[in-house]
């Protein structure tokens, strides 16, 4: 993709950032940020692909266990991330209706 | 002139199929995938509007995870799946035992570490795409690195470091591993500057100069950052860390963001610009409801100036000291309460003894609220979560500009581990360091119990509350946990 393309999809996803976070109910505010420490871990891609690229390169071994390492890193985070909103999440409840 | 290099560099992503140079073909389908990753996060992001659809929410966004581990493993020739796998567990497990053992108390410190991780992960993401280029696709025909995707590693980089290194700070401070007094260098602010300066002049440089022999270049651009990082955060106080903790969240987001424009990733660009705005919106909320700027928190020091010396002489005034049967018997009669937690009910652990001891005051026909103040507790919505673990429903928890014009109405207000967020000089004293910071209108109600450890100090901002004074107010000195339980006793 080129340059411009990829700012586009960049600048239209600030806006929908900014509209969706917005209209996030203050109480959740923890879990907000819980969830988008897991979904930032998305740059796991980038760790993948040094990981998975081998020793074709001169600083190709290097790279992949740098990348090693950076999926173990994303992988606390993803799991992690990911199983503390969950877990907050299922504690927010309605007052019983009796 | 960076501008020029990137417009420059734009250019010639147009004129050439840059992509097509590193092998890797540009498979519309692959491009879809990450597409769909991109929008099921935005989805995820979108369900915490409400409680009821937040965990909907938080399943797009683990499937939108999926997508996108597996769209990469699937369009990679991977030359080490077994290496990776034993990778993805060991992460895995160390992060899924650790979500599942925290204590919501400890929710601030693990956000802050959790952090960390996603700004080591860029560096090395960074570093990893640096050595071997060849791999992200971003060199150009003559074997260089593309001048635009050299500005993204940079950036990417030193933002990953600042979050690494800031969040370690972050986390050892909540944690309190270390103190969270502000730590101040002289001529902080000089320092700071330069090094901000020199990160960047030298991607600038980085950009523009051939390849080969850049290799210090950008090792400093990581030592720097990662400094800068922990230079940033020392000087900010224990309370200021909603702010702190959010603005790194943003960061890791832009940093997120930064690799996706090196990988031209959509899922890695919109997570970026999701989680970035998310932070950085968090940051101005939490700045609005304190009354300060952005750059006054960010250069630190808050409540380090004023020291005891001034509250010595304070200390003298008249004070009336109440008991758990007081507060219990006063309560019962009452019609409306309303609770004021703060940052004491989550270190005292109190949350459960609060909610017993209004569940017996439901039970005795009152009417129970919740106020929560926006910077109450160590990062936003603290005070929420741990309402939400003792089982308070969500629908009996407010906020401050939609509760406090009932405090008139109020026949108690039940203070719990709260200070600055009830003062009344943010309304009344110019000279107050919290001058025209929102606070609850407690003094309205009839009858105060302000529950506090003893009546030396007095909250963060070290200013002297005129509340404690007050003629309606009665002092229960104890630990917040052990009062709540006597008071359910004295019920």
């Amino acid at each position: 993709m080129d340059f411009i393309s990829i700012l586009s999809i960049f600048v239209m996803a600030c806006f929908v950032g900014y509209y969706v976070v917005w209209s996030v109910t203050p109480a959740l505010h923890t879990p907000l940020m819980a969830v988008t420490n897991a979904i930032s871990s998305v740059i796991i891609v980038g760790a993948l692909i040094a990981a998975a690229a081998g020793s074709q390169a001169d600083g190709g071994q290097t790279a992949k266990w740098l990348g090693l390492v950076g999926v173990v890193l994303a992988s606390v985070n993803i799991f992690g991330g990911f199983a503390v909103t969950e877990r907050m999440l299922a504690m927010y409840k309605k007052k019983e209706r009796k | 002139m960076m501008r020029n290099a990137l417009i420059g560099a734009a250019a010639l992503l147009f004129s050439t199929p840059a992509l097509a140079s590193s092998g890797e073909p540009v498979n519309p389908w692959v491009a879809a995938a990450y597409l769909v990753a991109g929008v099921l996060f935005i989805l995820a992001l979108r369900g915490l509007s409400s409680p009821e659809s937040s965990r909907k929410g938080n399943r797009f966004g683990m499937v939108g995870m999926l997508i996108a581990v597996v769209t990469t493993l699937v369009t990679h020739s991977i030359a080490s799946l077994p290496e990776i796998g034993v990778a993805i567990l060991i992460g895995g497990g160390i992060g899924f035992v650790t979500a599942r053992k925290i204590a919501m108390t400890d929710m601030p410190q693990l956000v802050a570490g959790f952090h960390s991780l996603v700004g080591m992960a860029a560096v090395l993401v960074g570093i990893a795409a640096y050595l071997n280029p060849g791999a992200f696709g971003i060199l150009d025909a003559t074997g260089e690195i593309l001048t635009v995707s050299r500005v993204e590693l940079g950036l990417g980089v030193a933002i990953g470091a600042i979050t690494f290194s800031g969040s370690v700070i972050a986390f050892l401070k909540l944690n309190g591993n270390m103190s969270g007094a502000p730590i101040m260098l002289p001529l902080r602010h000089v320092i700071n500057l330069g090094v901000l300066a020199g990160i960047i002049g030298l991607t600038a440089y980085f950009a523009i100069a051939p390849t080969v022999g850049t290799g210090p270049v950008f090792w400093t651009i990581v030592g720097l950052s990662f400094l800068i990082g922990f230079l940033l955060i020392i000087p900010i106080g224990g309370a200021d860390m909603p702010v702190v903790v959010s603005m790194l969240n943003s960061y890791s987001g832009w940093a997120a963001a930064a690799m996706g424009f090196t990988l031209g990733n959509t899922a890695m660009i919109i997570t970026g610009a999701l989680v970035g705005s998310s932070g950085a919106i968090l940051s101005y909320i939490m700045c609005k409801a304190m009354n300060r700027s952005f750059i006054s928190v960010i250069a630190g020091g808050f409540g380090a100036e004023s020291g005891p010396a001034d509250g010595a002489a304070k200390i003298d005034r008249p004070w009336k000291r109440g008991s758990a049967e007081d507060a219990a018997y006063m309560m019962k009669q009452a019609e409306n309460v309303i609770i004021i937690p703060g940052y004491g009910m989550a270190v005292a652990q109190a949350q459960h003894a609060v909610r017993e001891m209004a569940d017996l005051l439901k039970e005795e026909g009152v009417n129970v609220k919740y106020a929560i103040h926006p910077v109450a507790g160590r990062m936003p919505g603290h005070m929420n979560v741990l309402l939400a673990e003792a089982n308070v429903p969500y629908d009996e928890v407010f906020e401050l500009e939609d509760i406090n014009s009932e405090f008139a109405q109020a026949d108690v207000a039940f203070i719990i581990g709260a200070n600055d967020v009830v003062n009344p000089a943010a309304k009344t004293d110019k000279g107050s360091p919290i001058y025209g910071m929102p606070v609850f209108d407690v003094e309205k109600a009839k009858t105060i119990f302000f529950v506090k450890r003893s009546m030396g100090g007095v909250g963060y901002a070290g200013v002297d509350n005129e509340v404690f004074y007050m003629d309606q107010t009665m002092m229960l000195l104890s630990d917040a946990k052990k009062m709540c339980e006597e008071i359910v006793k004295a019920l």
